[in-house]
């Protein structure tokens, strides 16, 4: 198909990729008061590593299970009410940690406040507080219009369709995926932009999701082809 | 070497680990223990420092020198560490401290960084100077409930390192330095974890006289207490009174382990003569016997009561069964309970598990595929080579949580 209409961009987009280090703070909560206090003290990166761990963890399954305190509600403190609570946060709507941070403490002390007893969790399965600490790479691939981007799309780990589409919305705090953000604004793809960014990135496996957004952007240059056509 | 890794974990994971090396290349970093054979440290510097130098970081390994009496000591460090009450006498730590010096003046520990792995050889760090090197202490022990009176001696050395590192989240303590968990790995090139034929697993299984003609529900384990094999025979018992199956119990000849002969000849009493329970006494070497034995099972159980991190258990989800464990140790890591495998606290649960799986073939395959993809992902060599690479980084970053290489 010849594409040499496609509009090329001013900036190529640089595909990055990312790994990162778990650290152990060292803090650990034996009941949902510490748990409530020592969420509040803690830096931004142990609220993503503990939202994100398993997302991380577990590329290959979807449904994944739901986060750390959503497991640890259920599976130490026996609570399968607020961890349906915690299981149900929806990160995808949160644009920052700090947000997202407030929306749990809030769900816990609620529960709190609801619950009569206050029970420690059996020995042993105390939680453990740890945070991400992220190292970004540059790849060796670049695009500069859609077709560019759909090959690369192929070719990059899911460690950086991951860094692009969770890490730089909601820990670089980008306010949207890096994707949407380059399409609209050196590509003028509008409404390709808006659909990666109406994805919800937290229900598929990290190849499900490079097989969708291939698929959005390979519809995209089809329909672009036909208009020029036309 | 590390290019056979990439038909396994993706040529993309091999591409990360060149990347991430190119910002190491040509630094020396040299790594200490107590001893160049046997013992799992030893295993996995053998495995690592070879990997590193193809990666071109100019990996070294030196093994400190201590007489009967310092290894006597140094022990009873190590099964304090691990809770046990040990008694101590001044000029045990007199000792402890001789030999560090003996040996700090004697090696050469010029390097960008040092790596020292566990208490035996912790004290070196009286030679650390300031602007010359960076010293990151690896801990392989289960810290979890150490003996206080040994870890609050141990501590103030720790918190002279630049960083520090725990296999687990409960192995760690409050430190002023940095902790950074990274996990152990399996090496599936190894012969107890790499692929085997049909043709191979049968022969090996003929050999060892196990029948393959029914259910088979195995444990590899030693004979120890904390590994419950008796618990084992009575959850299969609950089970066979309703499913047609077998019990392989697989374990060393504990021939130099009087605990073990105990525990052993326990076994063999509970287990009776009945013909459905299988008792194996294989010897130290027989890693492709293990890896066969996995791959010719239906069920892994790993039915502990106490677990450092418990790395079998990753080896057998490598071979892609469903495992049934004791939600102890490092095992949580390793098995998300329901997703990657099971997850239990009893005789009865596990009695419960068996016979669910054993009933429902499409769940327990779906646990085995989960499983070996967890393990792929988490628990294989190339992981653990590619965290210690980001550790070894992370030290020209301190406190950040976000760095652009």
């Amino acid at each position: 198909m010849d594409q040499s209409h496609l509009p090329r961009a001013k900036h190529s987009f640089r595909f990055f990729t990312h790994v990162d280090l778990t650290e152990l703070t060292g803090l650990r909560a034996r009941n949902l008061r510490e748990m409530a206090d020592i969420l509040k003290a803690v830096p931004g990166s142990v609220i993503y590593h503990h939202t994100h761990r398993f997302l991380k963890q577990h590329q290959y399954l979807s449904p994944e299970p739901p986060n750390d305190f959503a497991w640890w509600a259920a599976e130490a403190m026996q609570d399968a009410r607020l961890a349906e609570r915690l299981a149900a946060v929806d990160t995808v709507n949160f644009k920052t940690l700090r947000e997202l941070r407030e929306k749990i403490v809030a769900i816990i002390e609620d529960r709190m406040a609801k619950r009569k007893t206050a029970a420690d969790a059996p020995e042993g399965m105390e939680f453990h507080f740890m945070k991400s600490v992220s190292f970004i790479l540059p790849t060796p691939y670049q695009a500069g219009d859609l077709r560019e981007f759909s090959e690369a799309l192929r070719k990059v780990s899911v460690h950086s369709i991951y860094h692009h589409v969770f890490e730089a919305r909601l820990r670089l705090e980008h306010g949207v995926n890096d994707f949407s953000r380059w399409l609209e604004e050196e590509l003028g793809e509008m409404v390709l932009a808006v659909e990666i960014a109406q994805l919800d990135p937290y229900t598929c496996t990290l190849e499900g999701l490079r097989s969708r957004l291939i698929t959005l952007a390979e519809n995209r240059m089809i329909e672009s082809a036909e208009s020029h056509h036309a | 070497m590390l290019e056979q890794y990439a038909p396994i974990v993706g040529a993309g994971v091999i591409d990360d680990l060149r990347l991430i090396a190119k910002k190491l290349a040509g630094r020396v970093v040299r790594n200490v223990n107590s001893t160049a054979v046997g013992g799992g440290v030893a295993e996995i510097l053998n495995r690592m420092v070879p990997l590193c130098k193809e990666l071109g970081v100019d990996a070294r390994w030196d093994v400190i020198k201590g007489g009967e009496q310092f290894y006597a000591v140094t022990k009873k460090i190590h099964n304090a560490l691990h809770g046990a009450t040990q008694e101590f006498s001044p000029s045990d730590w007199d000792l402890y401290w001789q030999t560090q010096e003996l040996n700090a003046a004697q090696m050469d520990l010029n390097a960008d960084i040092l790596f020292i792995h566990d208490p035996q050889p912790a004290g070196l760090i009286v030679k650390k100077t300031p602007g010359k090197g960076r010293w990151i202490w690896r801990c392989h022990i289960d810290l979890s409930s150490p003996d206080l009176a040994v870890w609050n001696a141990l501590k103030p050395v720790v918190e002279r390192y630049d960083a520090s590192v725990f296999s687990a989240p409960a192995f760690s303590q409050v430190l002023s330095i940095q902790q950074v968990l990274i996990s152990p790995s399996i090496d599936p090139l190894s012969d107890k974890n790499r692929d085997l034929t049909q043709e191979e697993v049968a022969a090996i299984c003929d050999r060892l006289q196990i029948p393959r003609d029914r259910p088979l529900i195995t444990q590899v384990s030693r004979f120890d207490y904390l590994k419950d094999p008796v618990g084992v025979i009575e959850a299969f018992r609950m089970v066979r009174e309703r499913i047609d199956c077998r019990l392989l119990l697989v374990g060393g000849s504990a021939d130099d382990d009087p605990e073990g002969a105990k525990v052993l000849a326990e076994v063999r009493d509970r287990a009776a003569d009945d013909p459905d329970i299988l008792i194996l006494c294989l010897p130290p070497t027989s890693h492709v016997e293990i890896n066969a034995i996995q791959r010719a099972s239906d069920i892994i159980v790993q039915k502990s009561i106490r677990e450092g991190f418990g790395l079998t258990v990753s080896e057998a989800l490598w071979k892609g069964k469903p495992v049934i464990a004791g939600a102890v140790g490092g095992i949580p890591l390793q098995i998300t309970h329901k997703h990657s495998g099971i997850l239990t606290h009893s005789v009865e649960g596990t009695a419960y598990w068996l016979k669910q799986l054993l009933q429902s073939p499409d769940f327990a395959r779906k646990l085995g595929e989960n499983g070996r993809e967890h393990v792929r992902d988490n628990f294989l060599l190339t992981r653990h080579l590619r965290e210690y690479l980001m550790l070894f980084l992370s030290l020209d970053h301190p406190g950040k949580d976000v760095v652009y290489l």
